[in-house]
């Protein structure tokens, strides 16, 4: 299915490259991962804290590649019915209401069962949509952890034949190879089935150097001193035994509000008053406070 | 190079990682896509593909820096060769590079000309500077001088590490710059704290250097397979929780965290999805509108199953004193589990701590309270189980019902007191179950000065929980 010219990416520089041009910054981990992906036609599964951009990397090689972003987010209770397709039976209801009445009667039974479980009947749910686009497409499977482990099986076809069987219709086999990418929080492990069918990678929270190139690209007009500062408080709040420690996507909420207030280096007063945007647990706040001005208590 | 693959995964699959033979086979795959010149490439390859959780990349990472330790690019395809030959001297690339300082980092031999002195000034500025390529050469040179490494002996390198480290005194740098930076202006205790913690990562990562250093060179001395095999460590679910280790005590609190939480979700989705309770009549009568009142799709009532009661009783003498502190810790952190939990600690004498945990919403937290400030000794503070026992039926004995099991943490080995195993024949009477969960290996059971024997005839269940994951197993079954 996939030859020379079909492939996205040459290496994992031209998608590091790729990735920061849609001011996404990669590490090298994430760039192989994403290549080999390609490559090998297989799924991302992609893990790690909250707030660490998992779901914004499908959003980034989306945008990279010019392909239509399909997502299927998951919860509690998600079935077939929601994530793969569904009949549409008051359709279908019409459709035999509307034999009975008119003219038709001849026509037989066998005609209309042929009828009504035809593709015009069919509500695509994102799974089987895509599977049937014609045009590129990323598939986000977002928060699969959340599913139980019963409805993992139902994305086990599509994620290694890239395929649907439906029952009346027969195999929906795919136009072309989507990327997929499935995001966990990790609240559960997830199947073996499931993990052998992807690629997997870890986004931890970045180190310092990440940490202050994402702040400067993510947070247009701060300068260069303020995002230093800011990656190693950073840094000085996760290495604190916290409830829940910041996670980027905070960091560059923080960034932007200090941005706002018109600060270009960050004194002991506006890291703590500030703090609360960072930290998310009363009791970490306090701890925190105690530690960065040195009143521990 | 398939051969050495596959080498490689014979031996993370001796450290316990579940590799498949698709995992495999993908592996393989990857290969032929990535640039085998470019190490950090093919690495990252092998662990998408092999990797599955992250919990097991620490033991991927160490097995990949023995078995493809970084030497010359060539060096990936004929590794099987060099691994047959005897290390002879220096093959590695990176000595060659040049040492911008004085003295010379190469091979064994290098690095012996330097004074301590100069080699200290050498280090200082590589931390300074925060530049890699600096520091492997003074970890190389490090290691040269201090390790003392001797050809052929079948350890580790924990040893070496130490003596390398000991020599180089990083803690006293540590300070010395911190106390430095001082020096040049006033600091707010927000800039220190930055400062130490910047200077604290630098030096951390000097010390990886030089473990990355001395692992290089035990390779080239034993070969991949033999040293594989020494610096092999059990994955944190797997660590003997009586015998760890302080690094691997600091593993586990980091396991436990995440696996605590897991099992809470766990425990509640198995709660709601279980079977189906009578039907809701109402629910089903709104939904058959949709169909013209017809009910085609009944809807059930959820059951709620009754949650028990936990009592634990834990010994927290010295011996089990982590594998008590694991226990409660998890048992509180799936409380929502249970209508009611109390815990009690003792060792000769009794205590009730539930009001710790109470008090405080983080379970570490309260544990740390426990081993400072619970009154646990009676006379001497041995372990005396029987007595502990006595007491708790004196004083709490009337609160055990139908509907509390009680867990008992121990390895009950008792000095030689008297078990006054009647206690628990009582509290099984009252109870709903009553459970043992032994720390030791089963083996060891009723060996020297351990009875649980006398107290297992009276007890539904005896446990044997090394492990957090039996501890997990057993606490998912309980729950």
């Amino acid at each position: 299915m996939t030859s020379n010219d079909e492939w996205r990416f040459e290496g994992p520089d031209q998608v590091a490259t790729a990735l920061r041009s849609v001011d996404y910054l990669p590490s090298h981990e994430i760039a192989s991962t994403v290549f080999l992906a390609d490559r090998l036609a297989k799924p991302v599964l992609v893990e790690g804290p909250a707030g660490t951009g998992k779901t914004q990397l499908a959003k980034s090689v989306a945008e990279l590649t010019g392909a239509r972003l399909i997502r299927l987010q998951c919860y509690e209770g998600l079935d077939e019915s929601k994530a793969l397709y569904e009949w549409n039976y008051r359709k279908q209801l019409l459709r035999i209401q509307a034999g009975q009445g008119g003219d038709q009667q001849s026509q037989d039974w066998a005609e209309l069962e042929e009828d009504i479980f035809d593709e015009d009947f069919l509500l695509t749910r994102p799974l089987l949509e895509a599977i049937r686009a014609t045009d590129p497409v990323v598939l986000l499977i977002d928060e699969v952890d959340r599913v139980e482990l019963e409805t993992e099986a139902l994305m086990l076809e599509i994620l290694s034949e890239y395929q649907v069987s439906i029952p009346e219709l027969g195999t929906v086999t795919a136009n072309q190879v989507p990327m997929v990418f499935l995001t966990s929080n990790n609240t559960r492990e997830l199947s073996e089935a499931l993990k052998r069918r992807c690629l997997f990678l870890h986004v931890g929270y970045p180190d310092v150097e990440r940490e202050r190139l994402i702040v400067e690209t993510r947070v247009p007009g701060i300068s260069a001193a303020l995002a230093e500062q800011i990656a190693q408080i950073v840094r000085t709040l996760r290495g604190m035994d916290l409830k829940k420690v910041p996670s980027v996507s905070e960091t560059i909420d923080w960034a932007k509000t200090l941005v706002i207030l018109g600060k270009d280096s960050i004194s002991e007063e506006d890291a703590v008053a500030t703090l609360h945007i960072l930290l998310k647990y009363q009791s970490d706040i306090d701890k925190a406070t105690g530690e960065l001005t040195g009143t521990r208590r | 190079m398939l051969d050495i693959l596959n080498s490689f995964i014979v031996e993370l699959r001796q450290a316990g990682l579940p590799i498949s033979m698709t995992e495999h086979i993908d592996a393989a795959a990857a290969m032929s896509h990535v640039d085998m010149t470019q190490r950090s490439q093919f690495k990252d390859a092998l662990r998408a593909t092999l990797v599955k959780s992250e919990d097991h990349a620490a033991a991927f990472d160490i097995a990949f820096e023995v078995y493809f330790a970084d030497r010359s690019i060539e060096g990936i395809d004929d590794l099987d060769d060099a691994l047959e030959t005897d290390a002879q001297g220096d093959t590695a690339p990176e000595g060659e590079s040049g040492l911008r300082g004085p003295g010379n980092a190469k091979g064994t031999g290098g690095g012996g000309g330097m004074s301590a002195e100069e080699l200290k000034d050498l280090l200082e500025q590589a931390i300074r500077a925060n530049d890699s390529e600096l520091r492997a050469q003074v970890a190389a040179a490090a290691v040269s001088r201090f390790a003392g490494m001797e050809p052929g002996r079948p350890v580790g390198g924990t040893y070496y590490l130490y003596r390398t480290l000991r020599n180089l005194e990083l803690d006293e740098l540590l300070e010395r710059l911190v106390e430095e930076q001082r020096a040049t202006g006033p600091m707010t205790s927000l800039q220190e704290r930055l400062a130490r913690d910047e200077l604290g990562a630098r030096i951390e990562g000097m010390k990886e250097a030089i473990e990355a250093e001395i692992r290089r060179r035990l390779v080239e001395d034993r070969g991949a397979e033999a040293l594989a095999r020494s610096v092999r460590k059990p994955l944190p679910e797997d660590i003997d929780v009586m015998h760890a280790t302080r690094d691997e005590i600091n593993t586990l609190e980091r396991a436990l965290r995440p696996l605590s939480r897991k099992l809470a979700v766990r425990l509640t989705r198995k709660r709601r999805h279980g079977r189906r309770g009578p039907l809701d009549f109402r629910q089903t009568v709104r939904r058959s509108l949709s169909t013209g009142g017809v009910p085609i799709d009944p809807r059930y009532r959820h059951p709620r199953p009754a949650k028990p009661e936990i009592v634990v009783i834990a010994d927290i003498s010295g011996s089990v004193a982590s594998f008590a502190r694991f226990t409660l810790h998890l048992v509180y952190a799936i409380s929502s589990q249970f209508s009611k939990v109390r815990s009690f600690v003792f060792v000769d004498g009794i205590d009730e701590v539930t009001h710790y945990f109470e008090e405080s919403d983080d379970p570490a937290e309260a544990v740390h309270r426990i081993n400072t400030e619970a009154n646990v000794v009676w006379i001497d503070g041995h372990s005396d189980y029987g007595h502990a026992f006595k007491a708790f039926d004196e004083r709490w004995g009337d609160e055990i019902n139908s509907r509390t099991s009680v867990l008992i943490l121990g390895d009950a080995r008792n000095n030689y007191h008297a078990s006054e195993a009647w206690v628990i024949a009582d509290l099984q009477a009252r109870a709903r179950h009553v459970y043992w969960l032994n720390p030791e290996p089963s083996s060891y059971w009723g060996s020297g000065d351990s009875i649980v024997g006398e107290y297992a005839r009276h007890c539904d269940r005896v446990v044997e929980v090394r492990t957090l994951r039996q501890l997990e197993q057993f606490v998912g079954e309980l729950a």
